[in-house]
Order: structure tokens, then C-alpha cells, then sequence
């Protein structure tokens, strides 16, 4: 790893910050502090700010994570997967943080409210499925989980395709009328997915060619995407 | 100073800009007490900042037996968050494209079931009103509400000079649609023109407000210059904005919201508790302007009206008449 590889890591965590040191800022400054850095004006619904502002980048860090695949797959760079990690467990936080700003400032703090939410409202209920799913996600992220669990660990972690299906789903659902933005994460989504399902297709109907199939039993593993399972 | 101000953003206006309703009265108050008419017009124009463009101050008395304790949102907050998909689905849209509209010169066509039908200008609508001003709650259909002192009339005062028939059931109200003044509607999200209605003891009920100014002045172009309905006790979507056409029919008039999704905004759309909208519960709100803390408080039925109009739907299940 070269010195610009290595600046990336650093690089990546403050871009993956700075929303929510933002929205920090501009709730701190509400509440008449921080004053002396520049202003971030909340609007006058500070709390939908935070809490839309939260969920949406949940979003994107989850479609980024979701990108990093194909972007090794067609750069060849595999630079990519690994940035994907901290992308992951950005997105895990502004969920968890989307979650603590619906609990905490717009319920007030109650809990059972939330429940009544969780139990009565579909919208609520995908979206907190979808960040109980992530937990398992975050807390499996390291590379000694990643060595235990070895092939768990990948089957583990395919619950990153349901729990993006889910977020957006959430997203789309709560949306009063105007569907255009989330149905342009859906189509987001629709792409990277399609990506996988295309690609898969791709390797099942390679590793039906015999020539394939003979390099893959003869052990050479130069193109080791298409050496499937079964 | 004005020009200084125009275009630009409103991320950037000072919170020493923004007006609070404790201020707009004490300033109010000391004009009262001596200065002369055209003061007022000078130092009102002067006393709240230049969004709405060309706002002029408003000659009114003030009501306060239909007026609420709730301390009113700022100016700010009133005129830079809400919704008029007119003007797009943003929050923050109407702020911002409405600022170039002319909502003068302005004329309302009334017809349907009554005596006096015709294409009136908008001074011969306002004039033989006398203004007064009322601070009113305001609750979303969305579960967040606010407290504007808004300017105007009794919608029924107008009406009678219509003369309805005894044919006229309900009132019927269009909203402008002009894509090109109004860019929102170069997007079909909902089915343009805007109508509305309410029933004819609804519309002639004395809390029912023509509206045409805000905190003292002239509606801003974004809160529905240069006439609009205020109904304190139903959901904002009611109180249709921008009116062009006033029409007295037999029947229930097919109205945007409820076109929209008819299981989801009803007819009525009295604020109630007690009736959750499908996809969210309606048992409380978030003031608007209340800060980070302890903003959600509990909905009223009726917004907190149901003294004055509980009445008007004895005997109606309010369930299924949402």
C-alpha cells in the first residue's frame, strides 16, 4: 500500500463524518452553543432536518457499499473492498443515529410510543428491521469474526441485500406523494443488484462451458470469479 | 436596503432578522400609542424583514375572543416552511420560487347557486370587509403544526353577499393554475387545478378566515397571496390557497387530497386524534419552532376548536367521515 492508499482510510472516515458533524453543529448551535464556527441553519424543523438527514445518508452509505463490487469488478482495483468496511459500519451509525433522533427528540423519548410505532405502522416496522438486521453486520466486521465464521461470514453478511431492499422500501413508504427521490434510490438499487443477478448468470453459464469447468477441476484459478459452487 | 436583501438565500438570514410575535406587538403597540398612520406604513415595511416581497402593512383591528394564548411562530418559520406543491413538494420551495409571482392584478369568478355570480377584482372582494386579525393554530396533515396570526375576514361575510340559493349544499374553491407562474404544476403530482370545499354551515361558520395578510401585512406569495382560506380546525390542506374561483354546488365537491388518495384525506379532514392517517398516527404533533426538545405535544380534537365547531357534525361518525 503506497502513501496515497494509505491516506485514503483517513480521507474516507472524515468524508463519511462530516454529515453528521454538520448536523452536530447545527444542533448544538440551536441550543446556543458553538456559536463561533460557521453557521449550519436547521430551517424551521430542526429535528426533521436531523432525522431525514440521518436516514438519507444511512442510504447512501449502504448504496456505496453496495457499489464497491462493481466498481473492483470493472476498475480492477482492489482498493475498493477494502474501504467497504468502514463505508458498512458508516451506514450502520447514521442508522442507529436516525433511530436515536426519532426516539429521543421527535417521540420525546418514548419508548412505548415507539413500540406502538414498531407494532402499527409498516413503514416503521421494515425500517427497524432493517437496522436490527445491520447489528449482527457491524458487530461481525472485524477480521478476526471474518476469519471465524470464514464462509458463514459471506452468507452472514448477504443480509446487507435484504436490509437495503428494506431501507429504501422504508423510505418510499413514508414518503406523502412525491415519490421521485426515493424511487431514484429503488432504480439505485435495481442497478446494483441486477449487477449481481447478471453477473451470476454470467458465471453459471461459464462454468457450464467445459473448458471452463476443466480449468476450475484442474485446479487453475486465474479467473477464480467463475469457479462457482455449486 | 431591501435591494441588498432580494435573491438571497434564506440559510442567510440572521436570527436578529427574524421577527418574534412578542415584538410585532410591543412595535405595534408603540405606533398605537401616537405615531401617525403613515409611521406605521413606514415602520411596519421596516419592522419584519423583506420575504415577502413587497408585503404592504395592513390597516385591522385585532380579535382577540378568536385568537389563541399559544405564542405565534416567527415570520421567519411561517413564511419559509410549508408546503404549496404549486410551487413544489419541498418544504422550502414555495419560499423560494414563489418570490417572483404577481399576485396583483387578481380577480375570483363566483358562480354556481347563487344570486350574484360574476368575475369580481380582488379589491371588490377584500373592501367592504373590515380586516381583523386572528392568531390561529395551525396542524398538518403531516403531524406538525404552528401559530399564525393571520389577517382577514369571515369567509360568510362574503358569502352572503353572493346571496347562495337554498340549492347551495357546499362552496367549491379553485386554486390559480398557470404552470408558467406556478412551476410546481408542470408536474402532475397532483390532479391541477387545487379544489376545495366545505360545506355551506362549515364555510359560513364565524371561525372559517378569508385570509390576506400575515403578522400585519399582505400575504406573502408563498402562504397563498393574495387570498386564501384559513379552517383552524381542519388539517392545513383545507385551507386552500392563491383562490381563483369560488363556485356554490349541490353536490360534495371532488377535492384534490382526498382525488389523490381517498383512504388516506377525507372530505372533512377535521383535526382528530383519534383517527390516525393510515401510514402515521395523528395523536400528536411537533410545534414548529419549539427547538430539539420537547417539541411533540398532544393533538386537540378539532385542533383544539371543538367548543365553537363539534357542533357542525353531531351525529356524523367521524371515522368514516375523516
Amino acid at each position: 500500500m503506497g502513501m496515497a492508499h494509505r491516506a485514503l482510510k483517513p480521507i474516507l472516515f472524515l468524508a463519511c463524518l462530516w454529515p453528521a458533524l454538520r448536523l452536530a453543529v447545527g444542533a448544538a448551535q440551536l441550543s446556543g452553543l458553538l456559536g463561533a464556527l460557521p453557521a449550519v441553519p436547521l430551517g424551521a424543523d430542526p429535528i426533521a432536518v436531523l432525522l431525514h438527514g440521518a436516514g438519507r445518508w444511512a442510504l447512501n452509505l449502504l448504496l456505496i457499499t453496495l457499489a464497491m463490487t462493481p466498481l473492483r469488478d470493472l476498475t480492477g482495483w482492489p482498493i475498493w473492498l477494502r474501504l467497504r468496511r468502514m463505508v458498512g459500519l458508516f451506514a450502520f451509525f447514521y442508522a442507529a443515529l436516525h433511530l436515536a433522533v426519532y426516539l429521543f427528540l421527535d417521540q420525546g423519548g418514548d419508548f412505548a410510543a415507539l413500540w406502538r410505532d414498531v407494532v402499527k405502522r409498516p413503514y416503521i416496522t421494515i425500517g427497524m428491521a432493517a437496522l436490527l438486521m445491520l447489528v449482527p453486520l457491524a458487530l461481525t466486521s472485524t477480521d478476526r469474526a471474518q476469519r471465524r465464521l470464514r464462509r458463514r461470514w459471506t452468507r452472514l453478511h448477504a443480509l446487507v441485500y435484504p436490509v437495503a431492499v428494506l431501507g429504501v422500501w422504508h423510505f418510499w413508504w413514508q414518503v406523502k406523494k412525491d415519490i421521485r427521490e426515493p424511487a431514484l434510490y429503488a432504480l439505485g438499487l435495481a442497478v446494483l443488484l441486477g449487477y449481481r443477478l447478471w453477473k451470476r448468470r454470467a458465471a453459471l453459464s461459464a462454468a457450464r462451458s467445459p473448458a471452463i469447468r476443466a480449468a476450475c477441476q484442474a485446479g487453475i484459478r486465474s479467473y477464480p470469479s467463475r469457479c462457482m459452487d455449486p | 436596503m431591501r435591494s441588498t436583501r432580494k435573491g438571497r438565500n434564506t440559510d442567510t438570514i440572521l436570527p436578529s432578522e427574524i421577527t418574534p410575535y412578542e415584538k410585532y406587538l410591543s412595535r405595534r403597540a408603540l405606533l398605537a400609542g401616537g405615531l401617525g398612520a403613515a409611521a406605521l406604513q413606514a415602520l411596519g415595511a421596516w419592522a419584519t424583514p423583506a420575504r415577502g416581497q413587497g408585503a404592504a402593512a395592513l390597516a385591522f383591528t385585532r380579535n382577540a375572543a378568536l385568537s389563541v394564548e399559544d405564542p405565534p411562530n416567527s415570520y421567519q418559520d411561517i413564511t419559509t416552511y410549508n408546503n404549496y406543491y404549486e410551487f413544489g413538494t419541498a418544504k422550502s420551495d414555495p419560499a423560494e420560487r414563489a418570490r417572483d409571482f404577481q399576485a396583483r392584478p387578481w380577480s375570483v369568478a363566483v358562480g354556481g347557486e347563487a344570486e350574484v355570480t360574476g368575475r369580481f377584482t380582488l379589491e371588490d372582494i377584500i373592501e367592504p370587509h373590515p380586516l381583523e386579525e386572528r392568531v390561529y393554530r395551525f396542524r398538518c396533515v403531516e403531524a406538525w403544526s404552528m401559530v399564525i396570526p393571520w389577517v382577514g375576514f369571515p369567509l360568510g361575510d362574503l358569502l352572503k353577499r353572493f346571496k347562495p340559493t337554498s340549492r347551495a349544499k357546499y362552496v367549491a374553491f379553485k386554486t390559480l393554475y398557470d404552470p408558467k407562474r406556478m412551476p410546481g404544476q408542470t408536474y402532475r403530482i397532483l390532479d391541477w387545478p387545487y379544489v376545495e370545499g366545505l360545506r355551506m354551515d362549515e364555510a359560513m361558520h364565524p371561525l372559517t378566515l378569508l385570509a390576506v395578510g400575515l403578522y400585519g401585512k399582505t400575504l406573502p406569495n408563498q402562504n397563498g397571496a393574495p387570498l386564501r382560506l384559513v379552517t383552524p380546525w381542519k388539517y392545513g390542506f383545507k385551507s386552500i390557497k392563491a383562490i381563483v374561483a369560488i363556485d356554490f354546488v349541490e353536490k360534495m365537491p371532488r377535492t384534490t387530497w382526498a382525488l389523490s388518495a381517498s383512504d388516506e384525506y377525507g372530505f372533512f379532514a377535521n383535526v382528530n386524534p383519534e383517527v390516525d392517517h393510515p401510514r402515521w398516527s395523528q395523536a400528536s404533533e411537533r410545534r414548529i419552532g419549539a427547538g430539539l426538545f420537547g417539541a411533540r405535544r398532544p393533538t386537540l380534537p378539532f385542533n383544539g376548536y371543538a367548543n365553537q365547531v363539534a357542533s357542525l357534525y353531531a351525529g356524523m361518525d367521524l371515522r368514516r367521515n375523516f
